[in-house]
């Protein structure tokens, strides 16, 4: 069974289901037919976790001819990298429609069919195993995002979504220059299995590097590229936010493995130290921008940007605590900023202010909430036991092997992490009730309680026993590192 | 008597064009006997034309044929080319019938010239001969002058005729005196003949081919509409009635992409070398400037201008590579040019009215709130103009890319897709103006229900050949082969 593809393509045709039954005026059948439609995604995606064999090769393969001049084949397969993305991806998919119910009252099936559609292809992009078709997949999404944003978003919407589009297109067409000249290097192919394989001269390799650089950075994002980001989560809807956060981002972290690292391992070598510097000051430098901030959507969106420096760092320290640490992070951090995004979007939702300043004692009226609130951000400072602490202890841990300051910086971050969030978290959540709107507040209906709890869950179980997750990745991540390793220079 | 071997058989390949002739002929005397309120027959009249034309061209598809003593060629390019123009016209005729009536210009002079200017455009596909060529390129150039000065009352029609017929019977001098040049050179107008003697190299006066080629390059380059040639592009969409406007920059660029194919890519082939350099000025100026200053538009007429002149600079990017994966990328550009040109000129006259023009970007607003399918449609031809996947114009794009850095021109590739980004924004506006702000006034829509067929299948053929470009994009290889 072509499982990739009916997860790629499901999604979609449901989407595509909802904007024809979409009816403004009465949305519930639309939001049913969504709800089932991102279930069904997310239960497709199970069999590749059930089925998936221990090994670095591309498994559930799928190849059919599509461009057959230019070589261009619908080719897909998942590796130990690119699988748990899929499933994270559909899961997030459902929280998403679950979450919208009540809030979203303007174009409900507008909305719901954008998430569908990029569901299904975020799923294409993790995917692909052909540059060109992951490039449809990657170009195809920032449409549907692109009207996330700028249709169901806040007051300053418009900005946010055309600054979110122009950045990441400048970045992915440039990437694209970079696929068009490999494919002449392989004597006309575009599979990415292919140019992991071909030879490039130092130079070529560098350009390449940066034109691919370029777009993932900006995907990821690393600093001093990462402006479109608070802009974009401030003004997003709460499901674009968790979509961007949890998803979106990692594509950023993704695409180093899959393209940077494998086709300019030496490039890669050359530029590590850039690369590492970057991230520290992504760690540093914007965990202290979070503490500062008033809005919450805000401190999360640059805590996000901190996370993501620890991902990076991760990668491009060569080494197997290093990469598996970052890989874990992604999706450790998928579920946490998914979370606190949510929770935001809960006490928005009653309150319709982002403002840290409009709460304080919420745990007064909302114990429930407040409970899940402190668990949440607790994760997010990295707390062991929690999923927050494995991938940032095992990056620390890769770190450390290779230079001490590095380490000493990198691991600030669990001061800093646990300052701005815990410090958040005493203003909105501790304290006397703040003020009549606090103190009206109703805790949490079942709908918020099911997707609170099934991210709860997923936390906890990844702190708790990341073992799974290790075991599907090692093997690739052992694959990936003897490649970059050796020397792709003739 | 050497007429005796005359047979009407020699005839066969011109079919299509004698049809037309005769047809549009029929039609004018026809026209002159109806009442006002029997336009429609005129104008159903002209629509059986066009597509038993297109019909007819389909069913005559066969190996390459040439007749005329070698001034005309019916192969696959030019048949190609030819269904290509007559669908569009009769699709820009479908969509404009309500905006014409509104306005009391469907009249037989408007259908006979869109007629005649269609001949043109087939003889253009055709031609074998720099005399042919010009022949095609005059009849279609005359008809559309008189199709812009046709609405007599408006200012700006009448000013923008006077321009484009100044300016363009200005590029057709510049083409002749070229051609002369070329003639004195190579000794010869046909051209193979041409091709041949500069492939040997055994032109008597080398020096002379060469500045005849720079002017040959500067009459092309008025007809795309390249930059530094572009000025009449905006004065003339703008001033001109919508579907003039859509039958001036339809078709005519596929026609205008015969013309390069003939000129340049067969008859001066071994002169590629030269010309390449002057057509990387050519699509790097036009890129620039169609894509800086579309951003300053607030008349989207003059923004889609401004747009295609960016987009002109594609295609000669494609053209530039000299080579046949080049010209099949120039080809498939113009084609998915020319789908998306008819969408988005479409939507003008879907949200036109009786007294009230839709070409103001303001014009769109909210236009999501009141019909969800074509605010779709208008965000697909839009992502499709910006060259976003999964539409024809991220294939059209990739293509043209692949065959400039095939070819080389690193720096040009480059440089083609940061300006994209540039291009991205204004698209990008119409996008948010649709989806993001709210609406003002009142908005109905009175074309008819064929009108909107139409105007939906541009759109879902842009995402149709986005997802399965390979089709199309081998017919286009296969016919740029079978010219060569």
């Amino acid at each position: 069974m072509p499982i990739l593809s009916l997860v790629i393509w499901v999604p979609i045709a449901f989407g595509i289901a909802v904007l024809v039954i979409g009816n403004d005026r009465n949305p519930a059948p639309a939001r049913w037919v969504a709800l089932v439609g991102s279930i069904a995604g997310f239960l497709l995606s199970i069999p590749l976790w059930r089925f998936f064999e221990p090994s670095a090769a591309m498994q559930f393969v799928e190849n059919a001819p599509w461009i057959p001049r230019f070589n261009i084949n619908y080719h897909l397969g998942v590796d130990g990298i690119s699988m748990p993305f899929v499933i994270l991806n559909s899961f997030m998919t459902v929280l998403v429609v679950i979450a919208h119910w009540e809030v979203i009252t303007d174009k409900v099936s507008q909305y719901l069919a954008a998430f569908l559609i990029m569901s299904g292809t975020i799923n294409g992009v993790f995917a692909s195993l052909d540059a060109i078709v992951f490039y449809v997949f990657f170009e195809a999404m920032l449409i549907p995002m692109f009207l996330i944003i700028g249709v169901w978003g806040g007051p300053n919407r418009v900005y946010a979504a055309v600054k979110f589009f122009l950045y990441t297109l400048l970045g992915s067409l440039l990437m694209l220059a970079a696929f068009i000249y490999l494919y002449q290097q392989t004597n006309g192919s575009f599979e990415i299995l292919d140019f992991h394989k071909v030879p490039l001269g130092m130079t070529p390799q560098v350009l390449v590097f940066l034109a691919m650089f370029m777009s993932f950075a900006v995907k990821v994002p690393m600093w001093p590229v990462h402006t479109w980001l608070p802009d974009a989560h401030v003004e997003a809807p709460t499901g674009g936010s968790v979509i961007l956060a949890a998803i979106t981002l990692k594509i950023g972290g993704y695409g180093f493995l899959r393209f940077n690292l494998p086709i300019a391992p030496d490039a890669s070598h050359l530029l590590d130290t850039f690369m590492i510097t970057l991230s520290l000051i992504a760690v540093v430098y914007i965990g202290l921008v979070a503490l500062v901030q008033n809005d919450m959507k805000k401190l999360i969106a640059y805590s996000s940007i901190s996370h993501m420096g620890f991902v990076t760092l991760g990668f491009f320290i060569f080494n197997e605590q290093g990469m598996l640490g970052g890989l874990v992070q992604m999706i450790s951090h998928g579920f946490v900023s998914a979370a606190m995004f949510l929770c935001v979007g809960v006490l928005y939702d009653r309150v319709h202010s982002r403002e840290i300043s409009a709460y304080g004692g919420v745990a007064n009226t909302m114990p429930v909430f407040a409970a899940f609130f402190v668990f949440f951000a607790m994760a997010n400072s990295g707390l062991p036991a929690t999923s927050g602490f494995v991938g940032e202890f095992f990056v620390i841990l890769g770190t450390i092997k290779v230079s001490f300051w590095y380490a000493f910086l990198a691991a600030t971050t669990l001061i800093f992490g646990a300052a701005y969030t815990l410090w958040m978290t005493k203003r909105v959540i501790y304290g006397a009730v703040g003020n009549d709107h606090v103190a009206h507040l109703k805790d949490v209906g079942s709908r918020e309680l099911t997707f609170l709890g099934l991210l709860a869950i997923a936390v906890l179980a990844m702190g708790i026993y990341p073992k799974p997750f290790s075991d599907v990745m090692n093997p690739s991540i052992d694959a990936l590192l003897r490649h970059v390793a050796e020397s792709k220079l003739r | 008597m050497s007429q005796a071997t005359f047979s009407l058989a020699t005839l066969a390949p011109a079919m299509p064009e004698m049809v037309l002739l005769t047809l549009a002929c029929a039609l004018l005397l026809i026209d002159a006997f109806l009442d006002e309120g029997d336009r429609h027959i005129t104008y159903w009249l002209a629509q059986v034309t066009l597509i038993g034309t297109a019909v007819l061209t389909i069913f005559t598809v066969g190996p390459s044929l040439v007749t005329f003593n070698g001034m005309f060629v019916a192969d696959m390019l030019s048949q190609l080319l030819k269904v290509a123009i007559l669908v569009t016209v009769a699709a820009t005729l479908m969509m404009s019938r309500t905006y014409l009536e509104l306005r009391g210009l469907l009249r037989g002079e408007f259908l006979t010239l869109a007629l005649f200017g269609t001949l043109g455009m087939m003889v253009m596909a055709s031609a074998h001969n720099f005399v042919t060529l010009f022949l095609g390129l005059e009849l279609m150039a005359l008809s559309q002058y008189s199709l812009v000065a046709l609405q007599r009352d408006s200012v700006r029609a009448t000013e923008a005729a006077m321009k484009y017929f100044v300016l363009g019977a200005l590029s057709s001098g510049l083409l002749l005196y070229g051609m002369s040049m070329i003639y004195g050179a190579t000794g010869s107008l046909d051209v193979s003949r041409v091709a041949e003697v500069l492939e040997r190299g055994n032109s008597p006066m080398p020096m002379i081919g060469v500045f005849g080629l720079v002017f040959v390059v500067a009459g092309i380059a008025f007809k795309l509409g390249n930059a530094p040639f572009h000025m009449w592009i905006p004065d003339v969409y703008h001033g001109a009635a919508t579907p003039t406007t859509l039958l001036v920059g339809g078709a005519p660029k596929l026609a205008a992409f015969a013309f390069v194919m003939r000129l340049l890519a067969t008859g001066l082939q071994s002169m590629s070398t030269d010309w390449s350099q002057m057509l990387v000025i050519l699509a790097v100026a036009s890129m620039f400037l169609g894509n800086v200053v579309a951003i300053a538009q607030t008349n989207l007429k003059r923004m889609l201008a401004y747009s295609t002149i960016s987009h002109m600079g594609f295609v000669v990017m494609g053209i530039l590579a000299a080579t046949e994966t080049g010209y099949g990328a120039a080809l498939f550009y113009v084609i998915a040019y020319t789908i998306m040109t008819l969408g988005s000129f479409g939507m003008i006259l879907l949200l036109s009215r009786a007294g009230f023009e839709a070409e103001n970007l303001e014009d769109f607003r909210g236009l999501n709130q009141r019909s969800k399918w074509y605010a779709f449609v208008m965000l697909v031809i839009m992502f499709s103009l910006t060259g976003l996947p999964p539409t024809m114009g991220f294939f059209a794009k990739l293509f043209v890319l692949q065959a400039a850095l095939e070819a080389g021109y690193t720096w040009l590739v480059v440089f083609a897709v940061l300006i994209s980004v540039v291009g991205a924004f204004y698209y990008l506006r119409i996008v948010k103006i649709m989806y993001m702000d709210p609406p003002s006034g009142e908005m109905t829509f009175e074309p008819r229900t064929d009108a909107r067929w139409v105007l939906s299948a541009m759109a879902i053929a842009t995402l149709l050949f986005g997802l399965a470009p390979a089709p199309l994009m081998d017919l286009c290889a296969r016919a740029i082969t079978a010219s060569l």
